[in-house]
């Protein structure tokens, strides 16, 4: 919306994470200046456990084969959980390949 | 798999890529439904029917999304999985859970008990029908902690025994450590190895780090133990202060499973591997092998298994339920799964081609 600042940042969320969160693929989070991704994953946690739970195992820890994309970047390459998400930035969830 | 009449006999087959469910009138002709949990491994499995009721437990894990406890009390209709989880280490204890090894309940008269093995190796207890466990913090700081290994598998609690007789006795198993037994309800462990060889360790006689693949109560006599070890099979009468090794009459004595009778002392099951550095059945004869007599003699049962089967039964892959005479079930690594309505001596096949069986356990409905 021009001249209007961003106040969130979103997150999508892959299909087969839809039904723990409430079948909704976008969640916005409210963010008035950037925000870590760590922080980001916290306030979604209050509202969508289970879904926190798939993302991040109990110490906090992005799972092995789940992936989050900032602008195209995994944040493995940028400050991981740390990195910092501007207002009307789009955090990617995607699960890697893996299995067999 | 709603309105299943009394006396049905259910089967839950957990395996790598999901849950599948078959039932029976009479134990030889099966139905089998699912899977649920698509692509989820499911390596363990609690049959609750403490309650007057029947509730399922699996312990799933995703590659992508990790593990969880999910419960259900209309066989398999419908799944419930507690919001926070029903096993999650707490922010000091500097762990996460990575699998479910095996949810037990509790004796009769213990109802709403259920016990949880993981990965890493801990042993959690839930009083609220595993909706909700709690660490044994006791097993988790023990002192031999950095004496325990990881197996091929992982390293895990993949067997908890409480005594029907006596809530503070309960016995664990891990890979590797050994067996582990408390007398106080948990507040302390002690190992209990003696006589269990580990002839991979420069000490094959260590107090700590045998490979016990899977351990089994006796009905009966509640100080009577069975083990199966990575090589080595195993009886103790003394609740595990020492085992004597039962192998002689077996084709090997290495495997993955044993099982005993629901009712009756001595009676034990076992399904033998070649080796460890061959893991089929012997020949590729696959076979259930049973003793009556506490491992004084074996006897041999391949009646309706297949001529030729190269595939291993994993340590849970396998399981009694309470029929009269008791059923004996098991599946391979090949996704088939059997069924015996007469203590092991024939067989019949419940399914084929499904992915690699983890997991099975019966009850009678």
């Amino acid at each position: 919306m021009v001249g209007v600042a961003q106040k969130s940042v979103t997150v999508v969320v892959p299909s087969l994470l839809a039904k723990v969160t409430g079948e909704q693929r976008e969640l916005s989070v409210p963010a008035s200046g950037p925000r870590s991704v760590a922080e980001i994953l916290d306030d979604l946690a209050g509202d969508y456990p289970v879904f926190n739970r798939r993302v991040r195992n109990e110490t906090g820890a992005i799972r092995r084969y789940v992936n989050l994309y900032l602008d195209g970047e995994d944040i493995r390459t940028l400050q991981g959980p740390d990195t910092l998400v501007a207002p009307g930035q789009e955090l990617l969830i995607i699960q890697s390949v893996a299995g067999g | 798999m709603g309105g299943m009449a009394i006396g049905e006999t259910v089967l839950a087959i957990g395996t790598k890529k999901g849950l599948w469910l078959a039932t029976s009138q009479d134990r030889t002709n099966w139905s089998l439904s699912g899977p649920h949990f698509l692509m989820n491994e499911i390596p363990s499995i609690g049959i609750d029917q403490r309650n007057g009721s029947t509730r399922l437990l699996v312990g799933a894990r995703s590659e992508h999304w990790g593990p969880t406890v999910f419960h259900s009390d209309d066989l398999g209709e419908t799944w419930t999985e507690p919001e926070n989880g029903a096993i999650r280490f707490n922010d000091g204890d500097g762990a996460a859970l990575e699998r479910v090894w095996q949810i037990q309940p509790d004796a009769a008269d213990r109802p709403g008990v259920v016990w949880a093995g993981c990965e890493p190796i801990s042993v959690w207890k839930s009083t609220d029908g595993g909706e909700h466990f709690e660490l044994n913090r006791a097993l988790w700081n023990h002192p031999d902690k950095d004496q325990w290994g990881a197996g091929f598998g992982g390293a895990a609690a993949h067997s908890i025994l409480p005594s029907p007789h006596d809530p503070d006795t309960v016995h664990v198993a891990m890979s590797t450590g050994g067996v582990y037994r408390s007398t106080d309800g948990g507040d302390s462990w002690q190992a209990r190895n003696h006589g269990i060889s580990a002839y991979f360790m420069p000490d094959p006689n260590p107090e700590v780090g045998q490979c016990v693949h899977k351990i089994a109560r006796d009905a009966v006599e509640p100080s009577t133990l069975f083990a199966q070890n990575h090589h080595g099979v195993y009886r103790s009468d003394d609740s595990g202060d020492n085992w004597q090794s039962i192998a002689d009459g077996l084709p090997s004595d290495f495997g993955f499973v044993m099982l005993t009778h629901p009712r009756r002392t001595r009676t034990a099951w076992v399904v033998p591997i070649k080796a460890d550095g061959e893991r089929i059945p012997p020949d590729g004869h696959l076979a259930v092998h049973r003793t009556d007599d506490g491992g004084a003699t074996w006897a041999r049962f391949g009646t309706g298994l297949p001529d030729l089967d190269y595939n291993v039964v994993l340590r849970d892959a396998a399981a009694v339920d309470t029929g009269d005479p008791a059923g004996v079930y098991f599946g391979t690594r090949g996704g088939s799964v059997y069924a015996s309505a007469n203590e092991g001596e024939a067989f019949v096949q419940v399914a084929s081609g499904l992915p690699d069986v983890l997991c099975v356990r019966a009850a009678s409905l």
